[in-house]
């Protein structure tokens, strides 16, 4: 980490604090460029006009309008036939409220490769059997190979590489019925779906209708955790896509291989 | 060879000795079976076009009707031709319509009527292939006239709206803005249809459809751009998926100047059946050598799903593999767009030295070939700005180990499809490159003994072991067991496989003996 950068992280821990009426603590931040509070951001955009005096003068429109103000226009390049590019720094007056920001956090523990298959094999006694695939007419298994495949990512191996997890990776391009019928073969404990592609929400439908499928092939008892990733989900769409847990962007196999665990033998067994 | 990494000529021979040993067995497959693809390319050129109302082409019709009365083994041409004179009929498209209504019935006839058929399909199937030729013939006077690029490498650009028609004034800025070759990328799941669509599209997923009219627009309106320009820009779409051998007869016909055309891709990352892949892409490699059309093969794949270090070797079997099989359908060197890409980790240690020991290595292997220089995709994490530096390190290896064809990699890679400025930073930072260190390959010699020569050497050293031990076996097995990018693919599974046939003893494929007899 460079010197700036951990400057930039020592000031934003002391973010200004006020509380809050109810009691619960009101933090606010703002962007930071090289003074705290000074509220500094950077922007790129391109508009559909040609490059002269009026479309800088746009640029500075929209980013007062973005609400940075005073706004100034660094670059500004004209892009083939009647678009100019441009680069714009300002201060921009939004505050940020850290104690009213919502996300999912992890709710489970992380364990190493060792643990993951010591809690298997001590309380499972059995291989954890996981089904992945690429359904729909995605063909990017980038995704699904990088928590699959020995390989794994970002030096951290897939879940092939765990000895007491079962892996089934059915790759790209595979059909709700045959991703269902696979699960049963193979006695899925979990069904792992990688969808990269978002044209025209082609990831929430496919999803939808894999969860819908499972729903209707097996009772709910004895129905494999449902889990999605990709890059573009929002975590906090679960029930509405009817899944057990979704995944985002920057993954490791080690948090999906630590949340099987928690969701199916540790919290499992702490419910029953 | 030029000798900037010192290889030992027997070791090389020894490689390219080791993959046609590796390849013949499938070439071999590939010369004794059909595919229902082939068979429908071969109908293309004999003339059948259009499709029914429900968009099912006419091609599709005609084949399904003839395996359903005759079987697939003895090859289409015969009993189409055959039923064409029984009926009275002249047009092979009305045949393909009364045969998809139920009223003809195909026969596989001997005799006489046999060798009138066999002559029947052989005119009507030449003069599709004469087509091609008057089409290829047409290239080399445009280039004539307007010139290469000035510059090597060509500048390889992506469109990919879903739209033609949003993708043909999105080609021409691109042109404008200094690209040299247009790739429409086809809508995404195209590759595992089994038909090709029709007409001009205006919706896709990721992509736009590879159609015939598809094709014929966007050259036309490339066409305009040459003009304007004062180069001629290519135009590159995809050979590729269960419809191979018809992309390639489509791309001949329209004039394309590439197509993405690799011996395994299909196999590895689409799970289409081996031999199905084999039997086409040998039919699709003998009409692009027909038709002067620069082939690009995707070995740059192996390396977005496998380490870009441990399995560097992997890429070089590929490519010798491809290269064997190019030239045994005819393909000269110069139509070889063998791939290769910028894949290591940047954190790894000497990442870019290792780069260039990888590209200089298929540089010095293929010394005439188009090399088709593949951008970095696996680490580009969303961070635009490292993307973009990134992106200039690969234009920079490009520049240094005289690349032949770069793909201009986008900062936005794993973010968004690429916007109007994406592609215009990307460009400016290519322009920048080969402004500065465009000849740099003149002076880049690795010194004798150092990282870069070691390097190469090594990995054509794992490139040999692979070959001898895919050569005691067979190219069969090591794909089943996941020899290229990981993936296992038996020969007996994976999709495309009911439309394969072994040839029966009276095969005829009139198009095969055309473009074989020239070869």
């Amino acid at each position: 980490m460079s010197e700036r950068s951990e400057r930039t992280g020592q000031h934003s821990s002391h973010a200004l604090t006020t509380p809050r009426s109810g009691g619960v603590s009101k933090q606010i931040v703002r962007p930071y460029g090289d003074t705290t509070g000074d509220g500094m951001v950077q922007v790129s955009f391109t508009l559909p006009v040609s490059h002269d005096k009026r479309a800088e003068g746009a640029a500075v429109q929209l980013a007062n309008k973005m609400g940075i103000d005073p706004a100034m226009v660094v670059h500004a390049k004209p892009m083939g036939d009647g678009f100019t590019f441009f680069v714009v720094y300002g201060r921009v007056n939004h505050l940020v409220d850290l104690g009213a920001v919502q996300v999912v956090e992890r709710d489970f523990a992380l364990l190493s490769a060792k643990e993951v298959n010591t809690v298997v094999k001590q309380r499972l006694r059995r291989k954890l059997s996981v089904v992945g695939a690429c359904i729909g007419t995605d063909a990017h298994t980038v995704g699904i190979d990088a928590i699959l495949n020995v390989k794994g990512i970002a030096g951290e191996k897939g879940l092939e590489y765990y000895r007491e997890l079962k892996v089934t990776n059915l790759g790209a391009q595979v059909s709700v019925p045959e991703l269902v019928e696979a699960a049963r073969a193979e006695k899925a404990d979990a069904v792992l779906v990688s969808q990269v592609v978002t044209q025209r929400d082609a990831h929430l439908h496919n999803t939808r209708e894999m969860s819908a499928a499972f729903r209707e092939a097996m009772p709910a008892g004895r129905r494999p955790l449902l889990i999605v990733g990709g890059p573009r989900f929002d975590e906090t769409m679960t029930d509405e896509l009817g899944v057990d847990r979704i995944f985002g962007r920057g993954t490791t196999p080690g948090e999906v291989a630590s949340y099987l665990v928690h969701a199916l033998i540790t919290q499992r067994k702490a419910m029953a | 060879m030029t000798g900037k990494l010192d290889l030992d000529p027997a070791l090389v021979a020894r490689a390219r000795e080791l993959a046609r040993r590796a390849g013949q067995p499938v070439v071999d497959l590939a010369r004794s079976h059909t595919t229902v693809s082939v068979e429908r390319a071969v109908l293309r050129l004999a003339g059948v076009t259009g499709a029914d109302p429900d968009g099912i082409p006419w091609v599709n019709r005609l084949v399904d009707a003839v395996v359903a009365d005759v079987g697939l083994g003895h090859g289409v041409a015969v009993p189409v031709f055959d039923a064409l004179a029984r009926e009275g009929v002249t047009d092979v498209t009305l045949l393909a319509q009364k045969a998809a209504a139920g009223s003809v019935r195909f026969t596989q006839p001997t005799g006489r009527a046999a060798t009138a058929a066999r002559s029947a399909a052989r005119r009507a199937v030449g003069a599709g292939i004469r087509r091609i030729d008057r089409r290829r013939a047409e290239r080399d006077r445009l280039v004539k006239r307007h010139g290469d690029p000035a510059q090597r490498p060509w500048i390889y650009l992506i469109v990919a709206t879903g739209d033609i028609y949003e993708d043909i004034p999105q080609a021409q800025a691109a042109a404008r803005a200094g690209a040299d070759v247009i790739a429409v990328i086809r809508s995404t799941g195209q590759s595992l249809l089994d038909y090709v669509p029709e007409g001009a599209t205006r919706e896709g997923f990721a992509g736009t459809y590879a159609t015939q009219e598809n094709f014929r627009l966007m050259r036309a309106a490339l066409d305009e751009s040459s003009k304007e320009l004062g180069r001629y820009v290519r135009l590159t779409n995809y050979a590729s998926g269960l419809c191979m051998p018809e992309m390639a007869t489509l791309a001949g016909l329209e004039r394309l100047d590439m197509m993405l055309n690799d011996s395994m891709y299909g196999i590895l990352f689409r799970d289409i059946n081996p031999i199905r892949t084999f039997v086409d892409q040998r039919f699709s490699r003998q009409v692009h050598a027909r038709a002067g059309i620069i082939i690009n093969t995707g070995e740059d794949n192996y390396l977005t799903t496998a380490d870009a270090v441990d399995e560097a070797h992997t890429v070089t079997v590929s490519q010798l593999l491809n290269e064997f099989f190019a030239h045994e359908a005819g393909l000269a060197d110069w139509q070889l767009g063998l791939g290769h890409a910028f894949e290591i980790n940047p954190e790894v240690p000497e990442s870019f030295r290792l780069e260039l020991a990888h590209a200089l290595l298929a540089r010095e292997l293929f010394p005439d070939a188009p090399l088709k220089w593949m951008p970095p995709t696996k680490h580009m994490t969303g961070d635009v700005f490292r993307g973009n530096l990134l992106d200039g390190f690969f234009n920079l290896a490009g520049a240094l180990t005289g690349q032949g064809i770069l793909l201009v990699g986008m900062m936005t890679e794993a973010v968004v499809t690429p916007w109007l400025s994406d592609r215009d930073i990307a460009l400016q930072n290519v322009r920048y490159v080969l402004g500065a260190a465009g000849g740099l390959h003149e002076d880049f010699v690795p010194a004798p003994g150092g990282f870069i020569r070691r390097r190469a050497n090594q990995v054509l050293g794992e490139a040999l072991d692979l070959l001898e031990r895919i050569g005691e076996q067979t190219l069969l097995a090591a794909i089943a067991e996941g020899t290229f990018g990981i993936m296992k693919r038996p020969a007996d599974r994976g999709k495309g496989l009911a439309g394969v046939a072994a040839h029966e003893a009276d095969y005829c494929n009139p198009a095969t003996e055309i473009l074989e007899a020239a070869a």
